[in-house]
């Protein structure tokens, strides 16, 4: 079986991302930028199913930017065994990337397709629904653990009222949570490995899918800055002082 | 090191040089050996998670070194680049400041103030393109060394472990993900760590390098990257001073590089040669940012990137022996900047090029030492080397000093020396009764208006992060001492000189205290093991990746 998984560049999760000077957008001068987080679960789920032997080929694609390559270059030397990178400058919004997605799907027939739950720089958490009905085939989300036999998939979702397992007949969108598994070191040699392995590079265009965007972003603000406390000295002030806010009456 | 049963094995890979460290000077050195030898294999190990991570720098660059490097950065200038503009001097009093003349050696006509991190990220690539082969995320942990006594070689280096735990034993156990650090064997290993190179220092020791030399002193800088409300600045500016908050006594300085795009970097300098054992350099930057005439600057701005390095200033008369067998140091992990001058990243260069032009003709590292002390960097060394310890002596003494050195040109006839920075703290008991410089600590951080806070909301803009669970790598060997002797001889100094607060005394739960390492908090500036008194201090390479991830600084 092939596995498909897609994977964001994105800022890294230890930057503290600052909006720009006019607001419209964040700071991205210097700030490091890494495989999002969630498609770094999905890639080491996929090289662990492949390690099981029950897949036989990882492929790794993301639409981004000609810097993008780095990241493939990551995840081809964590054990991926080829990379995609779809060029595009400009933003590409869910349905656009799920629809880019539906054609490497048709292209690459994989039996399973893992993505992270969503990026955190947009945290939409759209693309596995949408390419799931595009493609019109089952999705199972969240996915905290996975099994396989027999062509069915075996998954525990994280829900909000606990824990629901359920199973999805191959091929099927598998989007993964945090819990699923704890991604492995990137060791030297295979970094060198890496170098040799097959990474195309295809514009955007190629794919044909021509959307206008859907979302407008209006401009970009940073939270309300936050006060300081107060501190007081006994339990009277503090009820004084919630009185005189209107807090208590 | 014994090593562990039934673990993965410990690859080793085999190159002709291997560098440790992508900052100025190893890159340089590596694009470098590419122009002279393309065949050559070279591999440069960066423990920061990028290239340019760990990179902190003023910085205002003299171009020469890189634009015999690599013409080609003009075309294509870092992030941050802005053409030096005019120079002031100015002294600074608690509510006014003085312009004074520029010394010569701070004029920065041609100059450029630029985000070195970045200058870092294009020389690695440019590094890349040569077919250097660059691992960032790779930290030098151990040298690796052949033979005993005078026959003993540096052959390599082996790489930190990965997914190391903590289990109350120094060095940890493994955890589930451990992967063994590869060991790199080179014909040459090039030490390009920087200031306070963990694996320079032991090297240093091990080979007796600093034999002739005085001690190595250092100085602790800080930095900030602001924005501020549009039409405050004017792009190009550089702005130095000396004076207030600091007293006559102790070395150091502010800078302030006007950028475009109404940013500002801003940033003090601390000799770690400071006495007083209650002085902390992080509050001193501080209450310089709210001097009045940097208030009216930077009042409404905000912080976006932050962090602090220390500098290495003991010049020709500390530098160590720069070869060794089977080994160089290059750049401030030796320590070849120009401190009068406020400036490494030039001779970072120009060490980095010179080791690939010695190493290309004489195929090892012998005579490397004698190469740099002859060369353009050596002389420019020789000629400021009595202008920093004259600062001993106190800011007035020593701008004399200067003064004086600067007309003579380098050629008086002595050499100042330098003095180690552990064992300048005055004891508690007899420190000197400037002890108001406690109370305006406490005042001043009432009475602060501009960001950060504290030293905690400091270390947020730095962006720093450390696997927890992992051992800590802050080793102190005998912490008895701190709340015994050093509590009584010095009040715990780390828990002052530590710009991002690592250090903590705590309550120990039996009614005394006990030393807390917040190591996490870390951002691999080395002040620790530099200027803790009884030097039980030692500074390791954590998991790779770890520490700042430094944005345009």
């Amino acid at each position: 079986m092939k596995i498909l998984v897609g994977i964001k560049r994105v800022i890294d999760y230890n930057v503290r991302v600052q909006v720009n000077r006019d607001g419209t957008g964040v700071v991205k001068d210097g700030v490091k930028m890494s495989i999002n987080p969630f498609d770094e679960i999905a890639i080491e789920e996929a090289l662990r199913m492949k390690e099981r032997g029950d897949a036989n080929e990882v492929l790794v694609v993301s639409i981004g930017p000609d810097a993008a390559q780095q990241q493939l270059r990551t995840a081809l030397a964590m054990g991926a065994d080829r990379a995609i990178l779809y060029q595009a400058d400009e933003e590409v919004q869910p349905l656009a990337a799920a629809r880019a997605l539906l054609k490497v799907v048709e292209a690459e027939d994989p039996g399973l397709v893992l993505l992270g739950k969503q990026a955190i720089d947009d945290d939409a958490n759209q693309v596995g629904q949408m390419l799931a009905a595009l493609w019109n085939r089952p999705q199972a989300t969240f996915v905290s653990a996975l099994e396989f036999s027999d062509g069915v998939a075996k998954a525990t979702r994280e829900v909000d009222a606990g824990l629901e397992n359920i199973e999805v007949e191959l091929p099927a969108v598998v989007t993964v949570d945090l819990r699923l598994n704890e991604p492995r070191f990137v060791k030297m040699p295979d970094i060198m490995k890496a170098k040799r392995k097959p990474l195309d590079i295809r514009p955007f265009a190629e794919l044909g899918v021509e959307l206008p965007p859907q979302l407008e972003t209006g401009r970009h603000e940073p939270p309300p800055r936050r006060q300081g406390g107060v501190k007081v000295d006994s339990v009277e002030a503090l009820v004084a002082a919630l009185k005189d806010k209107g807090i208590l009456s | 090191m014994s090593e562990p049963e039934n673990m993965p094995e410990r690859d080793v890979m085999e190159y002709d040089y291997a560098i440790v460290g992508g900052g100025p000077a190893g890159l340089a050195c590596a694009i470098r050996l590419k122009q002279k030898q393309p065949d050559a294999s070279i591999c440069l190990l960066e423990k920061g998670s990028e290239i340019g991570a760990h990179i902190l720098s003023g910085c205002v660059m003299e171009p020469g070194p890189l634009d015999e490097l690599m013409p080609s950065w003009r075309d294509n200038p870092p992030a941050i680049c802005v053409p030096a503009g005019s120079d002031e001097f100015r002294l600074f009093t608690r509510t006014r400041s003085f312009r004074l003349p520029t010394p010569p050696q701070m004029h920065n006509a041609g100059n450029f103030i630029v985000a070195l991190g970045e200058l870092c990220k294009q020389l690695a690539e440019h590094a890349e393109s040569l077919g250097v082969e660059v691992f960032p995320g790779f930290p030098g942990r151990h040298p690796l060394i052949d033979g005993e006594g005078a026959q003993a070689r540096v052959i390599g280096v082996r790489c930190g472990d990965m997914g190391v735990e903590a289990d109350g034993t120094p060095d940890g156990r493994p955890g589930p993900a451990y992967a063994p650090g590869v060991d790199i064997r080179a014909n040459t290993t090039i030490l390009a760590e920087g200031c306070r190179g963990s694996l320079s220092k032991q090297l240093i020791a091990r080979f007796r390098l600093d034999r002739d030399a005085t001690p190595q002193t250092y100085g602790l800088g800080f930095k900030e990257l602001w924005q501020l409300p549009p039409g405050r600045t004017t792009p190009g500016l550089i702005q130095h001073s000396v004076g207030w908050p600091l007293d006559n006594a102790t070395y150091g300085g502010s800078f302030l590089y006007h950028l475009d795009q109404d940013r500002v970097y801003v940033g003090y300098v601390v000799g770690l040669d400071y006495a007083d054992p209650r002085f902390s350099p992080f509050e001193a930057f501080q209450q310089f940012k709210h001097h009045p005439d940097m208030l009216s600057l930077l009042e409404g701005g905000e912080i976006i990137s932050a962090g602090a390095r220390t500098i290495i200033e003991g010049g020709l008369q500390a530098l160590p022996r720069m070869d060794m067998p089977g080994a160089l140091l290059i750049g401030d992990a030796a320590g070849t900047l120009n401190v009068p001058k406020i400036k490494g990243v030039h001779q970072a260069f120009r060490s980095g090029m010179l080791a690939a032009d010695h190493l290309a003709a004489s195929g090892a590292p012998a005579g490397y030492d004698a190469a740099f002390r002859n060369s353009a960097a050596g002389r420019e060394l020789h000629k400021v080397r009595n202008i920093r310890p004259g600062f001993h002596r106190g800011l007035w003494l020593g701008m004399a000093n200067g003064a004086l050195e600067t007309l003579l040109g380098g050629r008086s006839p002595w050499t100042l020396k330098t003095h180690a920075d552990w064992d300048s703290l005055e004891l508690r008991a007899r420190a000197p009764a400037h002890g108001e410089q406690a109370a305006m600590v406490a005042h001043w951080q009432a009475e602060r208006s501009l960001p950060p806070r504290d030293r905690l909301a400091s270390v947020y803009f730095a962006n720093t992060a450390h696997e927890e669970g992992q051992p800590v790598h802050l080793r102190v060997a005998d912490t008895s001492i701190c709340a015994t002797r050093c509590a009584e001889e010095y009040g715990n100094p780390c828990t002052r000189f530590c710009p991002v607060g690592v250090y903590e005394m705590v309550d120990d739960g039996e009614g005394g205290r006990r030393l807390q390492i917040n190591a996490s908090n870390c951002v691999h500036c080395k002040a620790c093991d530099i200027k803790d008194p009884y030097q039980i201090i030692d500074w390791v390479t954590p998991e790779g990746g770890s520490g700042p991830n430094y944005q345009t600084l």
